[in-house]
């Protein structure tokens, strides 16, 4: 209690400057554009990269001359990794600092959070995570993946030759609503190519859990009954210990491969890589994709990361979230463009369509009627110097399935956006 | 010149199958990746010495064509499959150890077609230990051989081993259908037991480990907080951070190892001892004379104050060094494991960690017990007033004791640098833990601590695999709380006339 009303307190401080700031930038006309990334807490060490990419992209924007004509003018709030804030935050932005569109949010329970607030206000939330789907709302655009554009192309690889032809799964993931839908969705995958439950071994862990010595040795007795690969699902920075006890156990990448969807270039920083060589992750980018696109994304971000002396700029990496972040902020410069105004329904309307040359090296759209960008999957491998080599990847971007087809029910569910209540 | 004859001689022995081989490089770089799945599999059942080189290179990713060295895309299939034909021609190696080696990767992935190499080479093998490895790669094989005697055989020198795949290999075995011959099914059942019973031994005993080592870090993580909660009574929020700057402590001088000594990097650690501990007993002591110490006696502000000390301290350490983990790495000898069973491996970082918890036990007591400190902390902590009467400078020895007890929170710091993440909230997660053993065992005691980290540690480890990792935190909770209940003062009350 004491935390929150002391947050509180630094909130009303903090947003009483912001207000005595804006009024005197009032003179030159701009466009507000909210940031609700945390800042501090658990989750600031995935957050704070997107808010600096953030602000990075609306500089590259406002070098160009703004939209419509106008500097866009971030506004930047910091919700502490503490989900009902995120609501407060949002509706903060909403309807005191009045800003045209929101980038943020990591978890799916903060979106969770901030959703009825968007759909309540009709405001715009860019939301830039791979996800579990199950949601389409006419105020989100899920810039990052569904999972059938990340965990069952991944899962497919798995099982095919090259993969290593697994047949036993291990699903390990942290106990939350992201996990746990993805693994429900990839064990009726796994039934529909005929993998029985007792090949089938899902384990959660709670936020933050440092201690992984049964789960590995658990892992390992269960790969003696066949090819086994795990599908990981941990989030944040208990991966840290899960991979360190993986290579001082001896669990190698050519026994136990493992998948992870939430490990990327970012989250590798903190860890040393030789153990993890062969390790797969699954995403829509990767920063060793090669192309001039990603070339100049990838020196932009390190010469952005310098000049504003972030912490650990000299080892500054991109990863999929920002890249996603990235295409998310021109795209709705473009729909602004396009529809003149930054009216929601009319950048919505826009919005449908709409295209852009991204880093991955694909020119990706926006879907007409799903709100979800049409994106590439690649397979990606850990190498000792914490990047990744793309092992395997779709040929085209494909389309997102938000209302997964393996969980019952969904196939009577409409593919446009609808409000969730 | 005999040498120089010698190298000529050598020279060409070396050129000669570079000559022959050169046509296997060129095969493999043009081939696709299950071309070359077919190839690999053909060389490890049909090995010649000549092909070493060009398999070791491909271990590491490279290839030699036309004397150009270029790197391979491997993936897990090609690096497996690269893994066992390499076994198999190390099969011909002269070095006995590399022959064992072999044999052991082999065992878990040799595949029918090497049976016949296989064969030949266990004829021909002189070694004792490399032939019963041997054996048994072979026995793998042989569960399928047409003659009944042979898969009886193999069968029983199965249920020699303890190797969790056996177990699985018996079980497969045991199916209906599969072992039509009813001595054979008999053996095998025997066998199967047999596995089983090793297999459980190495289960109990991995189990035994791994709450032992979640004991010791949990004790190295409360050990400070017996100090500094235990005997001081301060309600100290700020442990948790203790054990962060011990860690960032590690980093730095790791950093320092990196820029000035990379010869040496290997023994960081060991500098990062002292480095932790006089930073955070030297932050502890500033934070003791400057704030805690007008806060005896009022716990509630205490709590609130060190609170606040420890956002602070999270804060700059974020600001200092950034949101990110930063990356401490273990060094080689901190890496890897003790093959003490088949399925036991016992991490080196963990034992380590175990010794390192129980010396740092074993030196605290002896300060607190042996010396003059010691028996100044025990005086003050135990009626401070007459101690002041009896001349104990009171002050001087809260500061050193809250300083000793930071000082050991920065040795758990290294301690948890080495098994975990390292970032600012680092701390945050041990604290509630740090907590929870020294209420169990008993303010004021110290081997209260001790026997509560490891009762913990043990208990957690016996219930995750039975009720999982989530529902056996919640369940231990519940208990402790329980236990305090039913006994306040916790494992162990402090004995005689205690006067606050």
């Amino acid at each position: 209690m004491k935390r929150r009303s002391l947050i509180k307190a630094f909130t009303l401080t903090a947003s009483i400057a912001a207000m005595g700031m804006s009024w005197t930038l009032q003179a030159a006309e701009t466009i507000k554009v909210g940031i609700l990334h945390s800042l501090s807490g658990t989750m600031a060490i995935s957050e704070t990269s997107l808010k600096d990419m953030a602000l990075m992209t609306i500089d590259e924007i406002n070098a160009k001359g703004g939209v419509n004509g106008k500097m866009l003018e971030a506004v930047v709030v910091d919700p502490a990794s503490n989900w009902p804030l995120f609501a407060e935050k949002s509706r903060q932005l909403l309807t005191q600092d009045k800003v045209a569109v929101v980038f943020g949010c990591w978890t799916s329970v903060s979106r969770k959070s901030v959703l009825p607030v968007f759909e309540e206000l009709n405001g715009l939330l860019f939301y830039p995570v791979q996800y579990e789907g199950e949601e389409m709302s006419p105020n989100v655009f899920y810039t990052g993946a569904a999972p059938n554009q990340q965990a069952i192309p991944a899962v497919e690889y798995l099982m095919s030759e090259d993969g290593g032809s697994a047949k036993r799964f291990v699903l390990l993931g942290t106990d939350y609503v992201y996990p746990r839908t993805t693994n429900k969705i990839l064990r009726a995958f796994l039934h529909s190519k005929g993998v029985a439950d007792k090949d089938i071994e899902e384990v959660y862990t709670p936020f933050g859990h440092s201690d992984y010595q049964t789960i590995v040795s658990n892992i390992k007795k269960f790969s003696a009954g066949g090819k086994t690969a795990v599908i990981s699902t941990v989030n944040g920075d208990s991966n840290v210990p899960f991979y360190k006890e993986l290579a001082n156990q001896g669990l190698k990448a050519t026994d136990v491969p493992v998948i992870a969807f939430s490990v990327g270039e970012e989250e590798l920083r903190g860890i040393d890589t030789k153990p993890l060589v062969g390790n797969l992750a699954a995403w829509n980018y990767f920063e060793s994709v090669e192309n001039p696109v990603n070339k100049k994304f990838v020196n932009d971000w390190k010469a952005y990361a310098k000049a504003h002396n972030l912490p650990g700029a000299d080892k500054a990496v991109t990863n999929d979230p920002m890249e996603a972040t990235y295409v998310g902020i021109h795209m709705w410069a473009q729909a602004a463009e396009k529809a003149k105004s930054t009216d929601v329904d009319k950048v919505r309307e826009a919005m449908a369509g709409q295209t852009f040359a991204a880093p991955s090296g694909y020119t990706l759209t926006m879907d007409k009627t799903n709100h979800h960008l049409h994106k590439p999957v690649m397979i990606g491998e850990i190498q000792d110097d914490g990047q990744f080599n793309v092992v395997w990847q779709t040929k085209e971007p494909i389309r997102a399935q938000p209302w997964s087809p393996y969980i019952p029910g969904n196939d009577k569910k409409p593919d446009y956006a609808v409000k969730s209540n | 010149m005999p040498t120089a004859l010698y190298r000529l001689i050598l020279a060409c022995l070396l050129l000669l199958p570079l000559g022959a081989y050169a046509n296997d490089a060129n095969d493999f770089a043009a081939a696709n990746n299950s071309e070359q799945a077919q190839l690999l599999e053909s060389w490890a059942a049909h090995p010649t010495p000549g092909r070493v080189e060009l398999i070791n290179g491909l271990q590491q990713g490279q290839i030699s064509v036309d004397g150009e060295v270029k790197t391979l895309r491997l993936n897990n299939r090609l690096r497996g499959l690269i893994d066992t034909a390499l076994a198999s021609h190390q099969l011909l190696a002269v070095d006995p150890k590399l022959r064992l080696n072999a044999a052991q990767q082999l065992q878990k992935s040799a595949k029918p077609a090497q049976l016949k190499f296989l064969d030949q080479q266990l004829a021909a093998e002189t070694d004792s230990d490399v032939r019963s490895a041997l054996s048994l790669a072979l026995a793998n094989l042989q569960l399928v051989d047409p003659d009944p005697a042979v898969r009886l055989a193999a069968v029983r020198l199965l249920g020699e081993t303890g190797e969790p795949l056996a177990r699985t290999r018996l079980e497969n075995l045991l199916q209906p259908d599969i072992e039509t011959d009813a001595s054979v099914r008999t053996a095998a059942e025997t066998s199967l037991a047999q596995v089983k019973r090793k297999l459980l031994i190495g289960d109990l005993l991995g189990q035994a480990f791994s709450g032992l080592s979640l004991g010791s870090i949990l004790l190295l993580a409360a050990l400070g907080l017996a100090i500094t909660f235990g005997l001081l009574g301060v309600i100290n929020m700020a442990h948790g951070e203790m054990l962060m700057l011990g860690a960032y402590s590690t980093y730095c001088v790791q950093l320092l190892f990196q820029r000035f000594a990379p010869g040496a990097i290997e023994f960081y650690p060991l500098l990062a001892l002292p480095v932790a501990f006089f930073v955070t007993a030297a932050v502890g002591m500033v934070l003791e004379r400057t704030i805690i110490r007008h806060l005896y006696g009022r716990p509630l502000e205490t709590l609130l104050a060190t609170w606040g000390i420890s956002l602070i301290l999270i804060q700059l350490v974020r600001v200092l060094f950034g949101a990110q983990n930063v990356e401490v790495a273990n060094p080689a000898w901190l890496s890897g494991g003790l093959h003490v069973l088949p399925n036991l491996v016992l991490p080196y970082n963990r034992l380590v960690i175990i010794v390192f918890a129980l010396a740092v036990v074993v030196l605290t007591w002896l300060l607190l017990n042996k010396t003059r400190l010691g028996l100044n902390v025990r005086a003050v902590t135990q009626n401070r007033n007459m101690a002041a009467c009896c001349g104990v400078p009171t002050g001087r020895v809260d500061m050193l004791a809250f300083g000793l007890g930071s000082g050991i929170a920065g040795l758990g710091g290294v301690a948890l640098s080495q098994i975990g993440n390292v970032g600012p909230d680092l701390g945050q997660g041990y604290i509630i833990d740090s907590f929870l053993v020294v209420v169990l065992g008993g303010v004021g005691q110290l081997a209260g601590t001790v026997y509560a980290a490891f009762g913990l540690g043990i208990a957690n480890k016996i219930l995750e695999p039975q009720i999982g990792a989530v529902l056996g935190k919640i369940l231990i909770l519940g208990l402790i709380i329980l236990f305090i209940q039913k006994r306040p003062q916790g494992l162990f009350a402090l004995k005689g006339r205690v006067i606050d």
